[in-house]
Formats: structure tokens, C-alpha cells, sequence
């Protein structure tokens, strides 16, 4: 596996596990139509947009103080394209007037193919949008047909062309991987032809099955089997060289960047506890330890700011040790790693930690405990081996 | 002594001998009824998961018969498994009869004939019971039947009841009031009270429950235990209600309990004579027996820097269990543990369980073992109990395990299979009796090694529950024996290790290798499981590595939930053993010594 260039400080641009400057999310909790296997809080319902965005604004006020200046901000969903550029105007006036940014901001908008008419990506550009990520999910008809997408294949390369042609030149793919509907060769082609766009990233997920999807219900009533493991495996594996071979570092488990400082700033906060503040209807916001999440209902979240109240649905203040567990469990899942003395000190800790090495899982490298490809792998089990 | 009447309830497992309990204290007006918990003698929590009594206690009941005469009814609770026989002979040895309890739809069973021989062997006064008669099922002619031709009672003297519903109850009572003899007065003779039971309390220390035989025993006193010769000073002497009631003396014929000073339980001895140290009684009581440990088993702490919470714990449960005998033990495996010594495979349970339970102690236990000897060149013979010491095989001349008289009772139908499993477990010199019609006693030569891994259990399951087993050990006999190794990618499980007979080691290298596939979860490597005899292997079995353990996304919502499910992963891992770079779980320790039935 290809190794970091240039050490682990390009990455976040502070070194080491420092937290970097904090990011703003702002969940948009609506689509079309849900996606069978997406377990993202979202509502089919366009006619709420209009009263949501009042109560958004309202939240934004409860956060004025103390939050910020932030270096990236992430308008995500749901469908965030589905908002019209006078929306999202709003929207963003609303956000620079409260909260302070950096200059050099990274804003990313989450677009579906079907929204990114030339036009409306000149408005994207015009509120300062200079990321897009766009839910290609695969190049394939039957995959998309599969995936219940709305788009279709010449939709998603039309879509990937306006976007580059509008100027962006931050531009990252969706896809997924790992279902019977796509052969391993149609992924592949998927692969290829993602590649010719030259995105600076590539998401590529696993397809999940989550319990409160639809895929989740068929899978309960035998009505979809997913990959076994070594399927999932190959597949994985391919995706990684493969991208590798392209010049494209896997710098998360389902991460790619070429070259590799046009990672996802706004995700690296999530992997790395930097403070993060998240807006909307089940977004979860990040500071200091302590974690807190908002309802995952547009009707009470709104009902709630109607009230002058936080929107919140939960809280948790992590100990240390929860704080150590976590840093390691999310660190093992980018290429990054760990600094190696968050590793426990003791001979059993260590022993475990060189037996990992040794067979190929972790490699030590500039003071930091690093996952291989194969480490990737089994990402879920290495923490609570380790810890 | 007119006014005392000491009796037990004896009867085969479910036949309600705890619910007769209940019901007598009830009715006895003894306690009010909404301060009645259910079996209220089966005061420890294991025993009332398993229904069964592991010590025996007592209780004093007050009765008046229909003529207006007041009495004192000691109940007498006996422990219901083959390991704790011993404590069920020295109950029935404190009473001058016994309940006999017999369910009315299941009819006479192999237990109840047991149970009645041994209230034969003390001589007491049987009276049969037929329990449950409210259930659809019963069939009290039947019963009847099976009274006078597999008991040799006269069935007329049986009484009806059903404990349950509380019908028959009144009968019960006049039963043991004019039927069972009242006890010898022996007052004037020299003290001697037989103890039955002891068990620790944090502020009173041991209190010793007993039988007073002769003479009387008083605050003030002092008394020897006429085993060890140890002299304590009485403090105080009472009765058991349902609490402890102190009283001036305990009398002979009087069932109660002494506090005097005495630290721990395992400084008394069941079956031990109480006398008075100034006027000792010139013999004691007969039938004392001291303790021997048949099964031995090492403890070891899953988490190796809580030994010494298990030796406070150990320490602790040691105060209130005599049986359990233990030593310091080391394993390159499982680091700092304990060796000990149980009465028998239920006892051992017993203890592992209420370590972990009561004591919080998360324990592996190693396989378990019989004590055996090998004839060595040197010309010395030694004792092993343990594996680990297991002598270098260059240098054993002879190995001998101890053989055990198997005892099983049963009906004749099942006689195939029980003498099937009775040779498969190297059982030899075969005799039968025929105590009854349709029933048969046989009597095996058995390796006690045979025994203790599951045969109990094995002989329920053939028999359907209707076989009954006791056992006494006999001697030592040559045997060809072989350490068994287990390893886990070439590395010694030691605390796997087992003395076994030649024969047998194949099959059982094979069982534990099955087993542990089983039992250990997949890791990120391929896992050897090997059986092995010296340097030889005979059994083998491989454990296939996982390859992909990861989920796609990790966002600000999946992070909360990740962390979870990892603390559940880690407190898993807790109570995993590593041995190299393999974590074997402790249910892995556990499942190698069950049955392959199971």
C-alpha cells in the first residue's frame, strides 16, 4: 500500500492528534424520495422546507456565541440540491452573519445529479460553494436501477461534466460497492470511468444494510442476501488498488484523494474529535468531550425551536477512557492512525500491539500506529483488541 | 421429653418436598402469611434456581394437637445430590423419623427408594406422604400399589395431601405428633450434640446448628469438639424460628444452634460431637467422617491482577463452606490460581458459582481431576491432583487411579443403556440386585476419573431421571495413564491439560478440539487446535480467521454507537484468557467438561 508522502501533518494541516479548527454541518432533511438503502434521517417532504428553514435560522442564533471561526462547512442530508439557490441563499447569509469563518473555508454542498443544472451550479458558486459531492453512486443502469436512484447513468456523467465545466474543481464522487445487482466487473468499469473525471475524491462505500432501511426489511425477509465476507473482501480490495494504481491515496476506509490534501476536510474533523458544530434535524455537534445530537424528527425539531428551545435529543460527556477508545477506533479507520502512546502501556497492550504489526494488520511508522490495507479490513475489531 | 419430635422430609427431586416445607411452617403459625416467601429453607439464591437444597437447616415449629398438647417440631432440611450424602446421613442421623414423600401422579421413584433405605439404615420411623393429589394426573391406587410392593410399607399409613393447595396438611402434623417417637431423655447424661450444619454469620461468627443426644448445653460453658479437641466458650445457645431465638439451655432431644466464638466454619466438622470440656462424654457420637476432597480443580482469575481479590474471596466463602479445601497454584497459562479440592462435579459448580456470583469473581476453572499415583524407577510413589505435575513419563514405572463402587438404582427397562454407559466408562465387575419388582441395583468397579466429567448428568439423560447414583471410593488401581496437552498453535494450554487412561485419550483429544472450535471465536489468524501425548499429536482441529470485520461509514451519528458497541467487544474481552495470541473465552474452559450430549 502506497505510503503517506509526506507524513501525517499534511493531512490536517496542525500534526499530530492536535485538534484542527472546528466545522459546521448543516443536515437538510430532505429528498424526493428515500434511497432503499440509505439510513440517513431524511423526509419526502418538500412543503416543510419553507417552515424548517425558519426554525434553522432560529438554531443558528442559539449558537452565536462560541462557536467557530470554522474552516469548513458542510451542507449535507438528505438532499441539500434539492433547495433552490434563493434558499440556500438564505441559508448561508444567515450563516456568515452569525458565525465566523476562515477565509479559506472549505464548502461543501452534498448534490444529486438530477439538481446540478449548469445554471443552478453558477448560484453554488456565487454563496461561495467550492466543493461538490455528487451522488453518482455507480455508472451502471442496472446498479442505479438496484439502488432505487432517480438519476441515470448519462445524468450522472452530464452531472459530473457540469459540475467541472461550471469551475469546481473540488469535486467528489459517491459510489457503491458490493451488492449482487453489480458484478465485480460492472464496479469495476464504474471505477474506471469515475477515474476519467480526475475528482480530486472518491467516497466509495460498502453497500451497508441497516436495519431501519428497506434494504434492511428485505434482507429480514430473506428477500436480499448480502455479499459474504470474502466477497466483500475482494471487492474492497479491488477498490483500493485499484484506485491506488490511479494515484489516489486510500486515506479512510472508504475514502480516496488525489493527491492527497484534497481529503475531505470536513469528515477529518469527525475522524480526528476535532469540535465540530451540526445544524438540523438529527445532526451532532462536537466539543470539548462532550457530544450532543439533535431529534431526528422535523416536526419536533421545529416544534422545539418554536419554543425557544435547543433541538437537542441527546447528550453524552465522554470520560477519558471513552476519549482514548474512540480516538483510537476512528484513527485505525484512516491511514493516518494513531500516535502510538495512545496505545495502552501495558505488556499486554504492547503484545498485542507487535503481534498486529507483525502479521501485517498495523505498521509503526513516525511515532503513529497505522492500519495496512489489510488492517482496514477488520478496522471494527482492532480497537477493543488493542485497548 | 415428651413434647419434641425430630423429623426430616426426604422424597425424589420435584415430588414437593420444598412446598411440604413451606406449607408445614405455615400452618404451624409461625410466620404470617405475607411475610412468606416461597421456600423458605432454600435461603441461598442457587438453590432456588435449582431447586435443589444444597444446606441443610432447621426450624422449630410450634404445634398443638387437636387435644390441646403443645409440641416442638424440628424440621430437618437435607441436601439433595449424591456429592453432599454425608450431610443428608448426618441430618437423618438428628431425627427419629422421617416424611416420606412420594408424588401422586409420578409414583415411586428410584430416588424414594434410596431415601427410604437410608431412613432405614438410621432406623426411623417412615411415614409415606402422597403429595399432590389435586393434579389431574394422580392416581393415589397406583401409588398405594407401588407402596406396599416397591417400598414394603403398609400403604394404609400413608397420608393424602397436597402441599400446594394446603388439604391434608392437619393429618401431616398429627402424623409426626403420634407416629414419630418423641427422643430419649438423656439429660442427666453427659453432653453430646451431634452437629448437621454450620454456617457463618459476619457479626456472630460461626453458628453451629446441632442435635443434643445427652446432657444440656448452656451460656456460659465450655464445649470441645471432640475431633480436633478445639474449646469454645458458649455465648449463646437457641432455637431456629424463622430468626434465631436464644434460649437458657439445649437439651437432649432439642434441634438448635450454639455461638461460641468459633471463627470459621471449616473449624467444625459436620458429623462432629459437641461435649463439654469438664465433663467430656466418654466417646463420641458415631459416624464422623472427615472431609475428603475427590475432585480437584484449579481457579485462576480471568484478569491476573485480581488474584488477590480472589484470595479475599475465597477466603471469605471459605468462612461458610468447610468442604472446599484450596492451596496457592501457579500456571505458565493462566498465571497465580488456586488448587482445590471439592466433595464432588456439583460442589465444584457450586463454588465456581457463587464466586462469580456473590464474590463478583470473573474465574477460569481448569478441567478437573481425581488424585492419582504413580509407582516411579526411583522407587518412590507419589500423588498427583493436578496435571501440571504430572511426572516425567521416562521415569513412571506404574500409574493407579482410584476406583469408586458405583451404586445405580433404576428400573429394569433402562437396564441396556445404563450398563452401556456403565462399560464405555470403563466399569468393571458388573453385580446386580433386585431390591423390587422392576427395579434393579447395579453395582460397578469405576475408574472415580470416569465419574467426575459427566457421567451423572450422562445417567439422568439415559434414564430419563430415573436413575439414581452413589458412589464410595474403594482404593487405587493400576491404570495405563497418559497426560493429555492441548495446544493452540503450538502453544500448551496448561490449564487444559488432563490426565487420562491411553484408551480414551483419542476420543477425548478429539472432543475438547471440536469444543474449542466452538467455543473460541474466530481471530485475525488461523488457530491450530491440537491434542497431544508427549510430543505426538492425536486429535487436531482449525479454527478459520475472520477476514473482514469493517463497516463503510463513520459519521458524527455512527460514532456514539461504534463506541458502544466497542465496550461491549472490550468487556467481552475481559473475560477472554490469552494464551499466546489467542483469547479463549472462559465459557471455552467450561464447555470441555461437558457432556458431548449436551
Amino acid at each position: 500500500m502506497k505510503p503517506l508522502g509526506t507524513g501525517s501533518d499534511d493531512l490536517t494541516g496542525h500534526g499530530g492528534d492536535r485538534p484542527p479548527s472546528a466545522g459546521l454541518y448543516v443536515h437538510i432533511p430532505f429528498c424526493r424520495q428515500k434511497c432503499p438503502y440509505c439510513g440517513f434521517f431524511s423526509v419526502p417532504s418538500p412543503a416543510l422546507i419553507r417552515p424548517w428553514m425558519k426554525t434553522l435560522l432560529k438554531e443558528i442564533l442559539l449558537y452565536e456565541e462560541g462557536f467557530g471561526p470554522f474552516d469548513s462547512l458542510y451542507l449535507g442530508g438528505g438532499t441539500p440540491s434539492l433547495l433552490s439557490i434563493p434558499e440556500l441563499t438564505r441559508i448561508m447569509t444567515h450563516l456568515r452573519a452569525h458565525f465566523q469563518f476562515r477565509p479559506d473555508t472549505e464548502i461543501t454542498l452534498e448534490a444529486n445529479p438530477c439538481d446540478v443544472s449548469p445554471e443552478k451550479l453558477w448560484g453554488l458558486r456565487e454563496l461561495g460553494v467550492n466543493r461538490i459531492s455528487l451522488g453518482v453512486q455507480s455508472f451502471d443502469a442496472r446498479a442505479l436501477a438496484f439502488l432505487g436512484r432517480r438519476h441515470t447513468v448519462r445524468d450522472a456523467e452530464n452531472a459530473v461534466r457540469h459540475v467541472k465545466e461550471a469551475g469546481f474543481d473540488n469535486i467528489s464522487l459517491d459510489l457503491i460497492y458490493g451488492f449482487h445487482a453489480q458484478p465485480l466487473q460492472s464496479w469495476k468499469e464504474t471505477l474506471h470511468q469515475a477515474v476519467s473525471f480526475a475528482p480530486a475524491h472518491l467516497s466509495c462505500y460498502e453497500l451497508t444494510i441497516e436495519n431501519r432501511t428497506y434494504f434492511g426489511k428485505l434482507v429480514q425477509t430473506g428477500g436480499l442476501s448480502p455479499l459474504s465476507p470474502d466477497e466483500a473482501r475482494t471487492c474492497f480490495l479491488i477498490t483500493s488498488r485499484l484506485l491506488e494504481a490511479y494515484g489516489y491515496t486510500h486515506y479512510e476506509i472508504s475514502s480516496f484523494a488525489r493527491p492527497e490534501n484534497r481529503y475531505a476536510r470536513h469528515n477529518w474533523k469527525y475522524w480526528r474529535h476535532a469540535p465540530y458544530l451540526g445544524l438540523g434535524p438529527s445532526a451532532h455537534s462536537f466539543v470539548n468531550g462532550r457530544r450532543w445530537w439533535n431529534v431526528r424528527s422535523v416536526r419536533t425539531y421545529m416544534a422545539l425551536l418554536n419554543r425557544d428551545e435547543r433541538p437537542v435529543g441527546g447528550v453524552e460527556d465522554l470520560t477519558e477512557s471513552q476519549l482514548r477508545l474512540e480516538a483510537v477506533a476512528l484513527g485505525l479507520r484512516t491511514r493516518e492512525g494513531v500516535a502510538t502512546d495512545r496505545i495502552g502501556p501495558s505488556m499486554e497492550a504492547q503484545s498485542r500491539l507487535s503481534h498486529l504489526t507483525d502479521a501485517g494488520f498495523l505498521e509503526i511508522c513516525n511515532g503513529r500506529v497505522r492500519p495496512t490495507r489489510k488492517g482496514f479490513l477488520v478496522a471494527d475489531y482492532l480497537p477493543a483488541y488493542l485497548c | 421429653m415428651p413434647n419434641i419430635r425430630n423429623f426430616s422430609i426426604i422424597a425424589h427431586i420435584d415430588h414437593g418436598k420444598s412446598t411440604l416445607a413451606d406449607r408445614l411452617i405455615q400452618m404451624s403459625g409461625l410466620v404470617e402469611d405475607r411475610k412468606f416467601r416461597d421456600q423458605i429453607l432454600d435461603n441461598m439464591d442457587i438453590e432456588r434456581e435449582r431447586g435443589i437444597t444444597i444446606k441443610s437447616q432447621a426450624i422449630t415449629l410450634p404445634y398443638e394437637d387437636k387435644t390441646g398438647r403443645t409440641f416442638a417440631l424440628n424440621l430437618i432440611d437435607t441436601p439433595g445430590h449424591v456429592d453432599f450424602s454425608y450431610e443428608v446421613s448426618r441430618a437423618l442421623a438428628s431425627c427419629e423419623g422421617v416424611l416420606l414423600l412420594i408424588d401422586a401422579a409420578q409414583g415411586v421413584e428410584a430416588q424414594t427408594l434410596a431415601n427410604l433405605y437410608a431412613a432405614m439404615e438410621h432406623d426411623l420411623e417412615v411415614i409415606p406422604v402422597i403429595n399432590k393429589i389435586d393434579l389431574p394426573a394422580a392416581d393415589v391406587d397406583r401409588v398405594r400399589e407401588e407402596i406396599e410392593i416397591d417400598l414394603g410399607l403398609d400403604s394404609d399409613t400413608a397420608i393424602l395431601c397436597s402441599a400446594k393447595q394446603g388439604t391434608g396438611i392437619e393429618a401431616v402434623f398429627e402424623a409426626i405428633v403420634h407416629r414419630i417417637p418423641p427422643p430419649a431423655d438423656n439429660n442427666k447424661a453427659r453432653l453430646r450434640a451431634l452437629i448437621f450444619d454450620a454456617h457463618y454469620d459476619p457479626f456472630r461468627g460461626t453458628i453451629v446448628s446441632c442435635r443434643v443426644f445427652e446432657g444440656c448445653v448452656r451460656p456460659g460453658d465450655t464445649i470441645r469438639l471432640m475431633n480436633n479437641n478445639a474449646r469454645y466458650k458458649v455465648e449463646e445457645v437457641g432455637i431456629f424460628r424463622l430468626a434465631k431465638e436464644a434460649r437458657k439451655e439445649l437439651c437432649a432431644g432439642e434441634v438448635g444452634y450454639i455461638i461460641s466464638g468459633i471463627k470459621r466454619v471449616s473449624d467444625t466438622r459436620v458429623g462432629a460431637t459437641i461435649t463439654l470440656d469438664h465433663e467430656p462424654a466418654p466417646a463420641p457420637l458415631p459416624g464422623f467422617r472427615d472431609i475428603r476432597p475427590v475432585v480437584f480443580a484449579s481457579l485462576y482469575p480471568v484478569a491476573s491482577d485480581d488474584y488477590r481479590a480472589l484470595a479475599d474471596a475465597l477466603e471469605k466463602y471459605t468462612l461458610n463452606d468447610a468442604a472446599l479445601t484450596y492451596q496457592k497454584d501457579s500456571s505458565a497459562a493462566l498465571g497465580l490460581g488456586f488448587r482445590c479440592g471439592f466433595l464432588g462435579l456439583l460442589h465444584l459448580e457450586i463454588v465456581q458459582e457463587r464466586l462469580e456470583r456473590e464474590f463478583d469473581q470473573a474465574i477460569v476453572m481448569t478441567s478437573p481431576t481425581v488424585q492419582y499415583q504413580f509407582q516411579l524407577t526411583s522407587g518412590d510413589r507419589v500423588l498427583v491432583d493436578n496435571p501440571l505435575y504430572y511426572p516425567d513419563p521416562t521415569t513412571i514405572l506404574q500409574g493407579f487411579e482410584p476406583y469408586i463402587r458405583a451404586s445405580i438404582l433404576l428400573p429394569e427397562r433402562y437396564m441396556g443403556v445404563v450398563m452401556e454407559l456403565c462399560t464405555e466408562r470403563r466399569g468393571v465387575n458388573a453385580r446386580f440386585s433386585y431390591p423390587t419388582v422392576g427395579r434393579v441395583e447395579i453395582r460397578f468397579d469405576m475408574p472415580l476419573g470416569e465419574v467426575i466429567y459427566d457421567f451423572y448428568d450422562r445417567l439422568k439423560t439415559v434414564t430419563q431421571g430415573y436413575g439414581s447414583f452413589d458412589y464410595d471410593l474403594l482404593d487405587h488401581r493400576e491404570s495405563d495413564l497418559v497426560k493429555l496437552d492441548i495446544l493452540l498453535n503450538g502453544e500448551r494450554v496448561d490449564a487444559l491439560s488432563q490426565i487420562v487412561h491411553r484408551d480414551g485419550a483419542r476420543s477425548r483429544a478429539l472432543r475438547i478440539c471440536n469444543r474449542l472450535k466452538e467455543e473460541i471465536p474466530r481471530h485475525l489468524f488461523k488457530i491450530a487446535v491440537q491434542g497431544a501425548i508427549g510430543g505426538t499429536i492425536i486429535a487436531r482441529s482449525t479454527i478459520a480467521p475472520f477476514r473482514k470485520d469493517v463497516t463503510a461509514k463513520c459519521y458524527g451519528g455512527d460514532i456514539t454507537r461504534k463506541r458502544k458497541l466497542l465496550e461491549k467487544q472490550k468487556k467481552g474481552k475481559k473475560r477472554m484468557k490469552m494464551v499466546g495470541a489467542v483469547s479463549i473465552p472462559q465459557s471455552a474452559f467450561v464447555a470441555v467438561l461437558k457432556s458431548e450430549n449436551e
